[in-house]
């Protein structure tokens, strides 16, 4: 009991994955600063890799851990393990999709790779959170890096734009959640979890100072998560980021964001989940037609993702909104299968993005069903999962979805998912129309064999002036095997999805208290 | 020699696959041996299927354990034909488009074929829901790629249209199904699963299979298409490459057919009842709004689309008769209907050919000149597509209104009309093609050996079955009674509840305060939960109204 007073009884073995990432972030800085092109173009992004390397084997030996740490701070169990995971496989996905993708004129040094384990660090430290003050020190954490990430490409006006607005609504989003944290600490006396949720079901469960705690923290998380009417930032930041930041943003963050929901939703303010349920099942609706109402214009393929993944954030928001331990294993695996499809998007994008001028538009991927077919499948696999096609690991995420839904009375959720959709069919088939039903345009070939430009996201007119050193080493085959890894990877699940919905399971252990 | 359905199920797959890398001009090839096997295997199948022992050759292996899915594959007498139709016309489309028709990306395309017949496949044996659904949403996949790819003009605005159409229904379907699996083992108490017996077993309560057979009820009139739900057609029928049209208006349409018999009647008994005359109206406005379209329009494809809507909306109405007559002959007109649309649109192809690559009938005319055993085929194709008296389709739209005949005389007078409608535009169609004037740029040529290859055997098929039209319903009775017990058990409940409301009425039912239907020991009682008892032994065939099996003409 008074581990504190004899000085810290700590449990290193559990704490091991948080450690490795912050050990990792420090010595990548260190190593950085070292000269040489080969340090900045190898040895750092090699390092990052360990890093998530060991990060993922710490996390694979301490899989069934389920133990509260630093006085009950921190919780390592099912949900942290399995969101680990998922950030872990997004991180070495972006390191693979950044090394070579940004001039080094632009984003020089070392910190990208820094600044993207902190945040993965904080993401971890926020799914583990099962304090308010812990919770927010990850939330912050995680945030503030990706700021820096989102404005790492120092000469383009659109990245820094990126940068500069999400520095502005994530701060907006910080102050309305910590404003919330004050409320509920007011009205409940503990930032414990535990002694949140056992203050709420004495007689708190309609106290206004609580609800007003509540609804202020869950619009913090819901611009995080960019849940409508919050989402606005999403559709610019994503398309001003760099891609493999963008990739980053949309599944680690959305993980994250939804991880850190389902603890302190479904933990600590379970009790009143009469209060809570019903708003956030509505703002569920609202963001998925929102989304995908928002992604039926757009012709930038970062733009689309943006409004599909607003979308999607609205479809796990149901797997939350249940509060049962069926619809945190629906949720936890959505976010798995997420990883899987957008990646394989991404990687694709950025590919084309290299090899055509035409940056992240749907053109780029005109007729490239005959001329790429290694980048064309993995997109359609990616396009048909997200849509929940059948035979994809997207079917199977829907349908868990639904069943959680349906299994505890929220049918008109699982029906608005379906709804849902049937809107993104006409977006997610647009672009798989364009990859094999259209010819490449002739522009596009044309420029990109009078040279290697510095095909950057979104707004290459714009880098060709300000960047006026050719990156040469711009080959796309890691990109394509990345692609093909995680188009692979989408279908298999798709097929055989039981390991990865016992992994789901996993962390639906994690909450004892649900039924 | 046993029968492994999983090995009938993914042969096309596996050669589709095969064909993906093989050599361009090999890859038809590689495919066609596929669908030769996979024909070859399913006349196994028929060989050794005995119709009298329920569910057969029974795959049955747990899928995904946490969601209750198993892969359980079986056939038995409403899926037994259907699986050979899909067989034999993908075979015969397969060797068509072989032979016909410069393709670029060849291997894509066969592949995309293999992929179909497979989805196709799934889709009838799957004896679980979910599978099931998930086959159903498959289908449209490779039709997307196939229509899109190689179809003709507006070719990808025709293709988004048909799969956003199709999949608005299939997705509610998929909810549907969620729900079904989801409620059946909350109000049983037992274990989540979606294999289809147990569900039908364990039945769901009356209140909620309203909802779900509405939302099924869409997912499948879509995609046949029935007459409000018909939007996609037009552009579809025109853009699709004509082998491709072929198989989805002969094939795909069935699965929507067999999905209503297979899974709506014995799931959602009461809805079906509750909306058996909503569903009889939409079968009479599909056969009157079809007929009149396809006598109105020129376009020789559009015909023939239209009057597939007309001839869906038979098959429709025989289901929803809701008796064994009307089954019978749904199960039969669905075989009928896939046996002579794809000749009819190989018809089309070679008419079309010879006429200046128009599809209008009015360009077209004076074919038959020299080509007397191609008129000869064509007519053949035509007189059973009207239900001439000598064809199988005589047979099934005689039981088809026979059936509808004895749940509903008014429905029965109104939809015969559309046997007249057929005869109409049907030979509307032939005269314009091969008799009358001379068209612009026709001229005509007898058919070649090679288009012979595929168009004869289809024909034969069609012959053969015209003679013995029996071989096929003796099969199917069994299952079709299965199947139909559960609604009979509900058409007995509501008659009960009428009598009942009828007694109060006159002021007969002396115990008055008490409206609960627990008449003096009458058999079926239902009741609001699960109707246990009556139905629990389903194979027993009830000789209600049974139309004495002597159908010939």
């Amino acid at each position: 009991m008074n581990g504190a007073a004899q000085g810290a009884s700590v449990d290193w073995a559990a704490l091991s994955p948080l450690l490795a990432l912050a050990g990792g972030a420090l010595v990548v800085l260190m190593v950085g600063l070292f000269p040489g092109r080969g340090v900045r173009d190898r040895v750092v992004p090699g390092l990052a890799l360990l890093t998530l390397a060991v990060t993922a084997g710490l996390l694979v030996w301490q899989y069934d851990t389920s133990t509260d740490l630093l006085e009950g701070a921190l919780r390592v169990d099912g949900l942290t393990v399995t969101l680990s995971f998922v950030f872990v496989v997004a991180g070495m996905a972006t390191v693979v999709m950044t090394w070579r993708h940004l001039d080094p004129v632009e984003s020089p040094g070392p910190e990208l790779y820094t600044l993207l384990l902190s945040s993965i660090g904080g993401m971890v430290v926020l799914v583990a959170a099962q304090d308010l003050v812990t919770l927010f020190l990850g939330f912050e954490l995680l945030s503030i890096p990706l700021y820096v990430l989102c404005a790492i490409q120092l000469r383009r006006r659109g990245s820094l734009e990126s940068g500069l607005k999400y520095l502005v609504v994530g701060s907006v989003g910080s102050a309305t959640l910590v404003y919330g944290f004050a409320l509920i600490y007011g009205a409940a006396g503990t930032t414990g979890f535990a002694g949140i949720a056992e203050a709420i079901s004495g007689d708190l469960s309609s106290d206004v100072l609580l609800l007003a705690g509540l609804a202020l923290a869950i619009v913090g998380f819901a611009f995080k998560a960019s849940v409508a009417p919050f989402h606005q930032w999403t559709p610019d930041v994503y398309e001003g980021a760099p891609t493999p930041i963008t990739a980053f943003m949309a599944t680690a963050t959305k993980a994250a964001a939804l991880g850190v929901l389902l603890r302190f939703l479904d933990v600590a303010l379970l009790p009143a989940a009469e209060a809570w349920a019903p708003a956030v099942a509505v703002l569920a609706a609202v963001t998925i037609v929102v989304g995908n109402v928002g992604a039926l214009g757009q012709s930038s393929l970062k733009r689309l993702l943006a409004w599909s993944g607003v979308a999607q954030a609205g479809y796990l928001l149901a797997g939350v909104v249940v509060g049962t331990s069926l619809g945190v294993q629906a949720t936890v695996f959505y976010l798995a299968v997420y990883l899987l499809m957008n990646m394989a998007a991404f990687a694709v994008i950025a590919a084309r993005e290299r090899e055509t001028n035409l940056g992240d538009s749907v053109d780029a991927l005109a007729g490239l069903g005959t001329s790429r077919p290694w980048l064309a499948w993995p997109m359609t696999i990616a396009m048909l999962a997200l849509a929940g096609f059948p035979l994809t690991a997207g079917f199977i995420g829907k349908f868990k979805l639904i069943e959680a839904s349906v299994a505890s009375g929220y049918t008109w959720v699982g029906l608005m998912i379906v709804i849902g959709s049937m809107i993104s069919l006409a977006y997610y088939l647009k672009v798989i129309a364009a990859m094999w039903m259209r010819e490449a345009p002739a522009g596009a070939a044309a420029v990109a064999a009078t040279g290697p430009r510095p095909a950057l996201a979104g707004a290459s007119t714009e880098a060709q002036i300000t960047a006026p050193t050719r990156h040469t080493r711009r080959g796309t085959g890691e990109l394509t095997v990345m692609a093909v890894l995680f188009g692979a990877a989408t279908l298999v699940v798709g097929i055989v999805p039981q390991p990865l919905l016992d992994f789901a399971a996993k962390a639906g252990e994690a909450f004892p208290g649900l039924f | 020699m046993t029968i492994h359905l999983s090995l009938l199920l993914w042969l096309p797959l596996a050669f589709g696959l095969v064909a993906l890398v093989v050599p361009q001009r090999l890859s038809g090839k590689v495919t066609l041996l596929g669908a030769l096997l996979t024909l070859a295997y399913a006349v196994g199948a028929l060989s050794r299927f005995d119709g009298g022992a329920g569910l057969q050759f029974v795959t049955d292996e747990t899928w995904i354990s946490d969601l209750g899915i198993s892969y359980k594959l079986g056939v038995d007498g409403l899926n037994l034909f259907l699986v050979l139709l899909t067989a034999l016309l993908w075979a015969a489309c397969t060797l068509w488009a072989d032979l016909r028709g410069e393709w670029r990306e060849r291997r894509q395309l066969f592949f995309w074929l293999a992929l179909a017949e497979t989805a196709v496949l799934g889709a009838l044996l799957a004896q679980d829901l979910a599978v099931f659904v998930l086959f159903f949403d498959l289908m449209l996949v490779p039709f997307f790629f196939l229509t899109g790819i190689w179809g003709g003009a507006d070719r990808v605005a025709a293709t988004v249209k048909l799969v956003i159409y199709t999949l608005v229904g299939s997705l509610l379907m998929l909810v549907a199904a969620v729900a079904t699996g989801v409620l059946v083992s909350v109000q049983s108490g037992a274990p989540l699963t979606f294999e289809l017996t147990a569900l039908v077993d364990n039945g769901l309560a009356e209140g909620q299979q309203q909802w779900i057979f509405l939302c099924f009820a869409a997912a499948f009139l879509v995609k046949m298409p029935a007459f409000p739900l018909h939007g996609w057609m037009p552009d579809g029928y025109r853009a699709m490459p004509l082998p491709v049209l072929a198989l989805f208006s002969a094939v795909l349409s069935k699965v929507a057919a067999y999905g209503f018999l297979k899974i709506v009647l014995p799931l959602f008994p009461d809805a079906s009842v509750a909306f058996q005359e909503l569903m009889l109206l939409v079968g009479l406005a599909s056969i009157l709004y079809g007929s009149v379209m396809a006598f109105t329009t020129t376009n020789i494809r559009l015909i023939l689309g239209y009057s597939s809507v007309a001839q869906l909306g038979f098959i429709v109405m025989g289901v929803f008769a809701l008796n064994e007559a009307g089954a019978q002959g749904a199960i039969l007109q669905s075989v009928n209907h896939g046996l002579v649309v794809a000749p009819a649109f190989f018809a089309v192809a070679l008419l079309s050919a010879r006429s200046g690559g128009s599809e209008d009938l009015r360009e077209m005319g004076g074919l038959a000149f020299r080509a007397p055993v191609l008129a000869a085929l064509f007519l053949i194709v035509a007189l059973a597509t009207l239900a001439m008296p000598g064809s199988a389709n005589f047979v099934g739209e005689f039981y088809i209104l026979l059936g509808v005949f004895q749940s509903s005389e008014v429905f029965a007078f109104v939809a015969a009309a559309g046997v007249v409608l057929a005869a109409v535009y049907m030979l509307r169609a032939f005269i314009g093609s091969m008799h009358d004037r001379v068209g612009p740029r026709a001229s005509s040529q007898e058919i070649t050996v090679l288009d012979g290859v595929v168009l004869v055997p289809l024909v034969a098929v069609i012959l053969a079955l015209a003679l013995y039209p029996q071989f096929a319903l003796s099969r199917g009775e069994e299952a079709i009674n299965a199947s139909l017990v559960p609604t009979r058990v509900a058409q007995e409940r509501v008659a009960q509840e009428r009598e009942l409301e009828r007694l109060e009425e006159e002021g007969l039912a002396e115990g008055g305060g008490a409206p609960v239907p627990l008449p003096q020991g009458a058999p079926p009682q239902g009741g609001g939960a699960p109707p246990v008892p009556p139905q629990a032994p389903p194979p027993v065939p009830r000789g209600a109204p049974a139309p004495s099996p002597g159908g010939t003409p």
